[in-house]
């Protein structure tokens, strides 16, 4: 990309942000009513909605009920207006299967799935408006709507991606980053225990900086941890005060 | 026709309450609960190197040696005993599945309810065959919880007169946390409405009927038109019920009673209105506390 300085000399990135930075991130929780769980971010200009429902019976072919535990069902859709050149499918195409799998196969390594045999968690992620990072916001969406539903995770799964820039590791890509060429990194963990449960690479990136690149995203994701806990603790508190001012 | 508009963002949230439970002990997913290993694994935590972590975020509960956590909002978690109201969704062999909004579907056997014919008799294969006669596909019940499955889903009976098949109503689905255990969940309100608080948070609500059709197991059905005043009180009582249901107001005979007697210096379809919804919801609260 000629012209387009990705990393001035400064130090600062294209958005104005430091190389560590995160993209500001906002989130809701609760914002179905006939969902059992639902949430809201916004990752800069990325924003997208997550709903969860279940465990509920098996629905659909009943050849997939697993009798140890609980089918994880997933459903990743970009809306057509979410991109820059409109999408003419929202759902089905390649990519959005591939992100569908990598869902599925997250939220099987964080969700407890013994505790509820032969029944059926959906989740269903929107990506209402993409600027990068689609796989994180929807990994760090659904977590917040699986806490909503009450349903048991071993931790949160947070997400983060980083890149290699003009010699620099950088956090929490934008679309204009991610196109731009360079190595892309994702990844999701458990925070807490720091266990990895997705990596990805795209593109090509020296054996000496991933080490470098991976820290970053490490950081990133515990950052995002603490950013969503803040936002779930405060749910739950503005919840329970509805609940125990009620109790007579 | 006048048409009440309003902008989404006129809309306010409610967290005006100033109110801090400094006991409550607040953790979220991953949280370490204790690192003491004399404690017990309750609903809601998980071990892991000899930590008690939790599962879900919620409020921490202990009895004696046991730690649960109670998230907010979970599925119905039958119980036996529990009065619930429920939709058929299949009619099998021998057994109708029905919908509980538990995990799992439910089965209410066919061994397991009062058949039209009243007294206690072998069911023959002639009752097998007029299983969909009794209670077809999409057909409402009232039952309670018989057993638990180890898997977790529910064996419903309907043994008595006061359950059975629901006829004319209204059905209102709520959270299952907001109904409060009771030793009765019918009632008869002296507003002329009758309101069953299923603890699966599935309410009815129906006109009163009188004694002779009520003890049928609800078989013989009444479609006669209910007079417009019942069905008056009936949507007033729907609208009230919504209402302390969206401000996390627990649900029993009285809190109803009372949010529905505050509610009748407004015309029913004004309880839909948020700000009316709060002010009925406020004075109901007021009368809960003075007496309680």
């Amino acid at each position: 990309m000629a012209g387009l300085e990705l990393l001035s000399d400064q130090g600062f990135r294209i958005d104005g942000r430091r190389p560590h930075e995160l993209r500001r991130i906002q989130c809701r929780m609760g914002v179905f009513g006939q969902a059992e769980g639902s949430a809201y971010v916004e990752q800069g200009n990325t924003k997208v909605l997550a709903a969860v429902y279940g465990p509920h019976e098996i629905r659909g072919s009943r050849g997939k009920m697993q009798p140890d535990k609980v089918l994880i069902n997933c459903q990743y859709s970009m809306a057509t207006f979410s991109t820059g050149e409109r999408k003419r499918r929202p759902r089905g195409d390649r990519k959005s299967q591939e992100m569908t799998k990598h869902l599925q196969q997250t939220f099987e390594a964080a969700v407890l799935t013994h505790l509820y045999p032969r029944s059926q968690i959906d989740i269903f992620v929107e990506v209402l408006q993409s600027d990068g990072g689609n796989y994180c916001a929807s990994v760090n969406a659904a977590t917040l709507a699986i806490i909503d539903a009450g349903i048991p995770m071993k931790d949160y799964v947070c997400a983060c991606s980083a890149s290699y820039i003009e010699d620099n590791p950088v956090v929490d890509i934008n679309y204009l980053e991610e196109s731009s060429g360079s190595a892309e990194l994702i990844m999701a963990m458990l925070p807490k225990s720091e266990q990895i449960v997705l990596l990805q690479m795209n593109s090509r990136l020296h054996e000496d900086n991933l080490s470098k690149v991976m820290d970053m995203a490490t950081q990133g994701c515990k950052d995002v941890h603490s950013i969503l806990d803040t936002a779930v603790r405060e749910h739950l508190t503005s919840s329970i005060a509805l609940q125990d001012s009620s109790v007579t | 026709m006048a048409v009440d508009v309003r902008l989404a963002c006129a809309r306010v949230d409610r967290k005006e309450l100033p109110f801090t439970n400094d006991q409550a002990h607040l953790v979220t997913p991953g949280d370490v609960i204790t690192t003491d290993t004399g404690f017990m694994r309750g609903h809601g935590t998980y071990m892991e190197d000899e930590k008690l972590h939790a599962s879900v975020s919620g409020t921490v509960e202990r009895v004696n040696k046991l730690i649960c956590v109670k998230p907010l909002k979970t599925r119905y978690n039958g119980e036996v005993g529990d009065v619930v109201v429920a939709r058929v969704i299949e009619v099998g062999q021998r057994r109708w599945k029905v919908d509980t909004n538990s995990r799992l579907d439910s089965v209410l056997m066919l061994s397991s309810v009062n058949l039209p014919g009243g007294e206690l008799r072998r069911r023959s294969e002639e009752d097998e065959r007029m299983m969909r006669d009794y209670l077809q596909e999409g057909d409402l019940i009232s039952a309670e919880v018989q057993s638990v499955f180890s898997d977790g889903s529910l064996s419903l009976h309907t043994r008595s007169l006061k359950y059975g098949k629901l006829g004319q109503g209204i059905l209102l689905k709520v959270s299952p946390s907001l109904v409060k255990r009771r030793k009765t969940h019918f009632h008869n309100l002296p507003c002329g409405a009758s309101i069953i608080l299923g603890n699966n948070g599935y309410v009815w609500i129906a006109p009163i009927l009188n004694e002779d059709t009520e003890n049928t197991g609800g078989f013989i059905q009444n479609l006669e038109p209910v007079a417009a005043v019942d069905r008056e009180a009936m949507a007033r009582l729907r609208n009230c019920v919504l209402a302390l249901a969206e401000h996390k107001m627990m649900l029993f005979d009285t809190s109803v009673l009372y949010a529905y007697e505050e509610s009748t210096k407004y015309t029913v379809k004004d309880l839909l209105k948020p700000e009316i919804m709060d002010e009925v919801v406020e004075l109901t609260r007021q009368r809960l506390e003075a007496e309680g």
